[in-house]
């Protein structure tokens, strides 16, 4: 039990120091643009992606570096498409917000708030005719909860039984409004009735219960049909983008999201059940050793090259 | 790609779409057909007529849901279906113009070439008799203005048949713009089951000496009418039609006006910012000699009234274009 509490926290880790290192370049240069970091948020990727089979899509957001990692695209990769080299996983065409590696089951982030909703609704509808199997998973925020393609993929889902998992990540923000202020109702989640599908507010900072209600999910999807909403309760510790002021925290609202984040959480049941501080801790120092070679590859590789800038727009 | 012994049958326009669509289901077993009203009802002008009874689940109705229609037509070809899809009028693709211009023209280039989105979106557009402000609109040039689009308009019930056969074996995001005007026209014999036309490509549909006029869509109708007007007056005018707007055969143009030495572009489109500007700027900055400023000839810049009356102030007709293209010429 403790080896898959600690492979989850490796998981975790690997995503926060990714995320940490993206940031230090952003700050530093060789980083340019807008990035939008999931610290904080790190169980809902390593979680659900456990559980996807190599046949699932994902369609993640622009804070959607913690969902490729968590699929297995390469951090060296990643990094390297965030820097703009050719050994980025788009050559440095996605950048931050929006690169793909459909070869990792990882189906693209998505700049456009809500956008992934109806693509995944394709991606499992496409299953009904290849035989595959398939279960499209489309995470997005709670912003995306009032975008109107958002309430037409749900539909579409439902009307048509289709295998799609909606993994609503609610940490709280619309960007850098509050949800509750942009609603309502309290919980997104009861929205799914509407859409005759289950819909199930879950603890989005615990890795394990957000694997277990993703596994029940992709089960509905797979083997009855028809689509979930999970609305995964989480916070993240950073900004918006990076450069965000965040002015609209209120007193003490950091220092209390970080008594509860997802690392501090599982750092503190490992105590608890007696593993050793010094084990936990290689763990934290094994994922920040492999971010740092990571990205010192990808700075070492050249620049994309301008000549292949308009390659690849037409078949 | 695979064909069929050709054959000749009479067909008008919407025969001709529907007759490609059911090839296209019997030879690419990944295509799908779905929008509002196309599964069982067979489409709200008969175009999708027959395909549900033929090809079941592979021909659908959906929900009024453009980006849901749209966004799962990029999903399902990111997975290797190959969906056509009905947008039922061209003013509706606004209502999800994201799923068409950030998303489906976006898969290629970003992914260079990893992942692609094989989908055509056949759509309708233009005004007819007592048709709304809101399902008038002629919106090619947005189209137009997107990288990785392809765009065609075809105006005869055999560019209809081709260019819906070649949209769908492209593996780009098409949009097949049609016109209900046109989908109840005169039955023509139209060349079924064969080899068709490669993607791109002009009509000349009338030669001629004097002036080069170049259209596309409902408009080629009535620019060939004015064509017979003016050749009464003794001015031949070249007629070429440009099915293909994306790609654009812009050497066709070119030599076209290179010989006549003068250019009309004809479209139903509004004048500011439609595609016709882009046409003179090609023959401008290519540097061919005319004899007179060209001219565009399109709706004036203002919105489309229901009434006929009011509608047919505004439209440009075969009275219209003859007088401007006379003027053209005669200088």
């Amino acid at each position: 039990m403790s080896e898959r509490r600690l492979a989850d926290l490796l998981a975790m880790w690997r995503v926060r120091a990714f995320e940490e290192k993206v940031r230090e370049l952003r700050l530093a240069g060789p980083i340019v643009g807008s990035v939008h970091l999931c610290i904080g948020q790190e169980a809902i990727p390593v979680g659900a992606c456990d559980v996807l089979e190599p046949e699932d899509a994902l369609f993640a957001t622009y804070r959607g570096h913690g969902w490729a990692l968590a699929r297995g695209v390469p951090a060296e990769r990643m990094f390297a498409e965030l820097l703009g080299r050719r050994t980025g996983v788009n050559g440095g065409r996605g950048g931050s917000a929006y690169f793909t590696a459909a070869e990792y089951g990882f189906h693209g982030e998505n700049s456009i708030v809500g956008a992934g909703a109806p693509i995944a609704c394709g991606a499992a509808l496409a299953g009904r005719y290849d035989g595959s199997n398939r279960a499209a998973v489309t995470v997005f925020g709670d912003g995306a909860m009032n975008q109107g393609a958002v309430h037409e993929a749900m539909n579409f889902a439902a009307a048509f039984s289709l295998p799609v998992v909606f993994i609503c990540e609610n940490n709280r923000y619309s960007e850098l409004t509050p949800i509750a202020d942009m609603v309502r109702t309290s919980r997104l989640a009861d929205r799914a009735a509407a859409y005759g599908m289950p819909g199930h507010r879950i603890d989005g900072n615990d890795v394990e219960a957000v694997r277990f209600h993703v596994r029940d999910a992709l089960e509905v999807a797979k083997e009855h049909g028809g689509p979930t909403l999970l609305e995964c309760m989480t916070e993240r510790i950073v900004g918006h983008y990076i450069g965000d002021a965040e002015n609209y925290r209120k007193p003490g609202e950091l220092d209390r999201i970080r008594a509860r984040e997802p690392i501090a959480r599982l750092r503190a049941g490992l105590l608890a059940d007696g593993v050793p501080a010094a084990e936990i801790d290689a763990v934290e120092a094994r994922a920040r050793a492999e971010m740092e070679t990571a990205a010192a590859a990808a700075l070492a590789a050249p620049f994309a090259d301008p000549a292949t800038a308009r390659e690849h727009l037409y078949a | 790609m695979p064909e069929t012994t050709p054959q000749i049958r009479k067909l008008n326009y919407g025969e001709a779409v529907n007759a490609a669509l059911h090839r296209l289901m019997e030879e690419l077993p990944e295509t799908l057909v779905y929008g509002e009203d196309v599964g069982v009802p067979g489409g709200v002008f008969g175009v999708t007529r027959g395909l549900r009874k033929q090809f079941g689940d592979r021909a659908f109705d959906t929900p009024i849901s453009e980006s849901a229609i749209l966004g799962s037509a990029v999903g399902a070809a990111m997975m290797g279906r190959r969906p056509i899809i009905e947008i039922m009028w061209a003013d509706f693709s606004l209502v999800a113009l994201d799923q068409i211009v950030n998303q489906a023209a976006n898969v290629r280039y970003v992914s260079g070439g990893r992942l692609t989105a094989p989908l055509t979106i056949r759509t309708q557009q233009g005004n007819a008799p007592g048709a709304c402000a809101q399902h008038s609109q002629c919106l090619e040039a947005l189209f137009l203005h997107v990288p990785g689009l392809r765009v065609a308009m075809p105006s005869t019930p055999q560019d209809a048949y081709d260019l819906l056969v070649t949209a769908v074996h492209c593996d780009d995001p098409v949009l097949v713009i049609e016109n209900r005007t046109l989908y109840f026209g005169a039955k023509e014999e139209v060349t079924v089951g064969g080899p068709v036309r490669p993607l791109g490509g002009a009509r000349v549909r009338r030669p001629g000496s004097d002036v080069t006029v170049v259209t596309w869509g409902a408009m080629t109708a009535r620019v060939l009418d004015a064509a017979e007007a003016l050749a009464a007056d003794g001015i031949e005018a070249e007629v070429l039609e440009t099915p293909w707007l994306n790609p654009f055969d812009t050497e066709a143009v070119l030599a076209s006006a290179g010989r006549t030495g003068r250019l009309a572009v004809v479209h139903e489109a509004n004048v500011t910012g439609g595609f016709g500007a882009e046409v003179v700027a090609r023959v401008a900055g290519a540097g061919v000699p005319l004899l007179a400023p060209p001219i565009r000839v399109g709706a004036p810049d203002v919105r489309m009234p229901a009434a006929p009356i009011l509608a047919q102030a505004l439209l440009p007709d075969a009275d219209r274009i003859a007088g401007e293209v006379r003027a053209l010429v005669k200088g």
